[in-house]
């Protein structure tokens, strides 16, 4: 598994997940409860803050470390705003304002949605399926088509009930002549790309995280449920089609963790870079699509229940896929720009990575 | 947990990047004299003895094998870089690929020495053409139900027997061969198979090519009558063949030929597209990219493992599965792609000519070098599916 050895902070993420969202637990818990206690203990170990550097109130980690706990968060289908914390922390900090404590979230997350920033300094504007913002405190914001920086108080915002496929929120926030808490330009090199890049990045290295465990709990289930007087995973159809799930993990392992490690380079967000992340948002989107569709056979009716922890994964990885814009929408736009390159730039460009 | 799977993010070294310059300028220079035509798919599984000399000439035939044997010390990575640059020109390369990929890495690990001295530099200098002698009229992926006898005879063995679908074998130098040379014992259904290297002008060996569904002659039957071949032509451990297949198939599977042979159809469908497209092609196109990408960066990555001296066997064949699924599915997502563009535009003629080629030459992709299910057995097996 990409960083699992390499990254300590990562280990250190994913015992604090173990003791404290173990999916099982989690999915039996009366209450959110337990959410606290992890937050808690996100907190001391300074994950939510991991690319705030310390100067600004953060731990200041790697932006490879960063996704290593991202891709442990996925493994373990983190349902609490961690992702969200790391991006608006990452925001904030290149536009060197320093982060608060508690979770956050980003917005805009759709494609073609604007903040503007008034006159007066306010934020004006909708954004909808802003995740968590119903138990976010604040919302990092990348307006005026990413020339600005803005972290705003939820409570200044409307935010409207929702939620995901998997049940966690995800908001429709109207902002309506907000004063925000702090403002800042941009940094040189940012435009409104960059903030749906780096979610896509972020979203893509959850989704492979995901289909990970996927797998495994998929294997260990064939290897253990018996059907006509054999483990069900002796049948080659099921063999096969978990072959295939395999095929639909490495390809969205391959992909996040070359994305990941294009954004951890230094630069501005350029045409490789584009290619990187774009195909991680698409092939990871198509690989949860397909890997939920096997996973869910495999396991058949018990997988289907509410019980069993399989949907915590399926439906959150599908969720993912839409958020800083789904996988047609990136193809669409990558799609557009190979074709401006024209048909001598393209295996150059491919050959570049 | 994961079923420990790999894929970290490996970039090929700089040195890579400046060799990927000269081969593309040799190319450039290749299809400048008329060699071949890079927008002609059909003509690229041709075999060009003089072309794969000057290949040679260059030191990329061998590239990692050692010096004293004509190769030339590089990188796996740098194989890599000229496969894959070769494979997107359409150059071509079959003289002397399966020699450079897979016969060679053998003769290597189990050729006694003087055999190694006189071929392998003969390889290194495209000179060698090898075929590889596995399937037979009764028995094609089960690899282990081989028929055709080696048997004992003074000083070597005779071989008696037919092998079919041997690629190449009309115009090869030599052909990689398994052979019985016992029976199969009770508990080990694969034990009695033994690998040679076969001379074909041995007599006794006939060659009858077989024409394939594209109205080309691209595999054979080869049959063996009393076929002489003496013991030191003897590739490994007697009836031990079975030891010796895993390792190597990493390479041979994982390699940037398992999805770039239908490459051609991208560049071709982004010339007829022109710079603004509408939103249905850009969005089909965005996808395909995205998936070759993506296993571009599958295949370097094994690509990474290899050359890290590890065994990523499950890996390197899911990227061939993976791959050749993709690659055979292309010409039907472009022709789909393709449905509404304007019959004006420059290439369309081309571009319906290459779809049409790849269609004919899909089906294929998924059953040479180990069918689909094969694979897939493989890697249900390294997942650990008992």
């Amino acid at each position: 598994m990409p960083g699992d050895s390499d990254h300590i902070v990562a280990d250190i993420a994913a015992r604090i997940f173990a003791d404290f969202a173990d999916p099982q637990t989690v999915n039996s818990a009366a209450d959110g409860a337990w959410k606290k206690r992890l937050w808690q203990a996100l907190g001391d170990a300074g994950l939510p803050l991991a690319w705030v550097p310390e100067t600004l109130g953060g731990s200041g980690a790697s932006m490879a470390d960063g996704f290593a706990i991202l891709a442990a968060a996925g493994r373990s289908a983190l349902s609490v705003p961690l992702a969200e914390t790391l991006a608006a922390g990452w925001l904030l900090s290149r536009a060197g304002l320093d982060a608060p404590a508690g979770p956050m979230t980003v917005a805009p997350v759709r494609p073609n949605e604007s903040i503007t920033v008034d006159g007066e300094g306010r934020l004006n504007g909708r954004a909808a399926g802003v995740p968590f913002a119903f138990d976010c405190e604040t919302i990092a914001v990348l307006a005026d088509g990413g020339k600005r920086v803005a972290l705003v108080d939820r409570e200044d915002c409307r935010v409207a009930q929702g939620h995901n496929l998997a049940g966690d929120a995800s908001n429709v926030v109207t902002f309506d002549r907000v004063q925000p808490l702090r403002l800042a330009r941009a940094p040189d090199g940012f435009d409104a790309w960059s903030l749906p890049l780096m979610g896509s990045a972020i979203r893509s290295t959850q989704i492979a995280g995901a289909l990970q465990t996927i797998l495994s709990l998929s294997v260990a289930y064939a290897n253990e449920r018996v059907a006509f007087e054999r483990r069900i995973g002796k049948f080659q159809a099921v063999q096969q089609n978990l072959a295939r799930l395999a095929g639909e993990v490495a390809a969205a392992l391959a992909v996040s963790a070359s994305a990941a490690d294009a954004v951890a380079q230094a630069g501005d967000f350029d045409e490789a870079k584009f290619l990187e992340v774009a195909s991680a948002k698409i092939r990871t989107a198509e690989a949860a699509a397909e890997g939920s569709a096997i996973a869910h056979q495999v396991f058949g009716a018990i997988g289907f229940t509410q019980e069993h922890i399989l949907h915590r994964f399926t439906l959150r990885m599908l969720s993912w896929r839409d958020d800083f814009g789904n996988e047609s929408y990136w193809a669409a736009e990558l799609g557009q720009r190979v074709a401006r390159g024209g048909a001598g730039e393209f295996w150059p460009l491919v050959a570049s990575r | 947990m994961s079923a420990g799977l790999n894929f970290d993010p490996m970039r090929l070294p700089a040195e890579c990047q400046t060799l990927r310059a000269q081969v593309r300028a040799f190319l450039a220079e290749e299809i400048a004299a008329g060699t071949f035509d890079p927008h002609d798919p059909a003509h690229s599984d041709s075999y060009n003895r003089a072309f794969s000399r000057r290949v040679g000439a260059k030191g990329w035939i061998g590239m990692t094998w050692p010096k004293k044997y004509g190769g030339h010390d590089r990188s796996y990575l740098e194989r890599y870089v000229v496969t894959e640059e070769f494979r997107v020109a359409n150059a071509p390369a079959n003289l002397h690929f399966v020699a450079d990929r897979q016969s060679g890495p053998i003769l290597l690990k189990y050729a006694p020495e003087h055999i190694k001295a006189d071929i392998l530099p003969r390889i290194c200098r495209g000179e060698l053409c090898f075929a590889i002698g596995m399937s037979e009229p009764g028995s094609g992926s089960d690899l282990f139900a081989a028929k055709t006898k080696a048997t004992k005879a003074d000083g070597g063995w005779r071989i008696n027997g037919t092998k079919i679908w041997t690629t190449s074998a009309q115009v090869a130098d030599f052909m990689l061969g398994l052979f019985r040379t016992s029976p199969p014992t009770k508990d080990n259904r694969r034990h009695g198979l033994t690998q040679f290297l076969i001379d074909m002008k041995t007599p006794g060996i006939t060659v009858n090519p077989i024409r394939q569904m594209t109205g080309k002659v691209g595999f054979n039957e080869v049959v063996f009558n009393d076929a002489f071949v003496p013991d030191d032509h003897v590739m490994g451990e007697i009836d031990g063949a079975w030891k010796q297949a895993t390792s190597e198939l990493a390479y041979e599977r994982s390699g940037p030929e398992r999805f770039l042979d239908t490459f051609y159809l991208l560049p071709e469908f982004i010339r007829a597209l022109g710079p603004e497209p509408d939103l249905r092609s850009a969005e089909g196109l965005g996808r395909l990219v995205a998936q070759l990408h993506t296993l571009r960066r599958m295949s370097v990555s094994v690509a990474g493992m290899l050359h890290a001296g590890k065994e990523p066997v499950v890996e390197g064949s899911i990227v061939k599965d993976v791959g050749t699924v993709w690659e055979q599915k292309l010409p039907a997502r472009v022709r789909e792609l393709a449905a509404f563009l304007e019959p004006e535009s420059v290439n369309h003629t081309a571009l319906e000519d290459q779809v049409a080629f790849a269609t004919i030459i899909a089906p294929k992709l998924t059953i040479q070098g180990g069918t689909t299910e094969i694979l897939r057995g493989i890697i249900a097996r390294g997942l650990g599916l008992r």
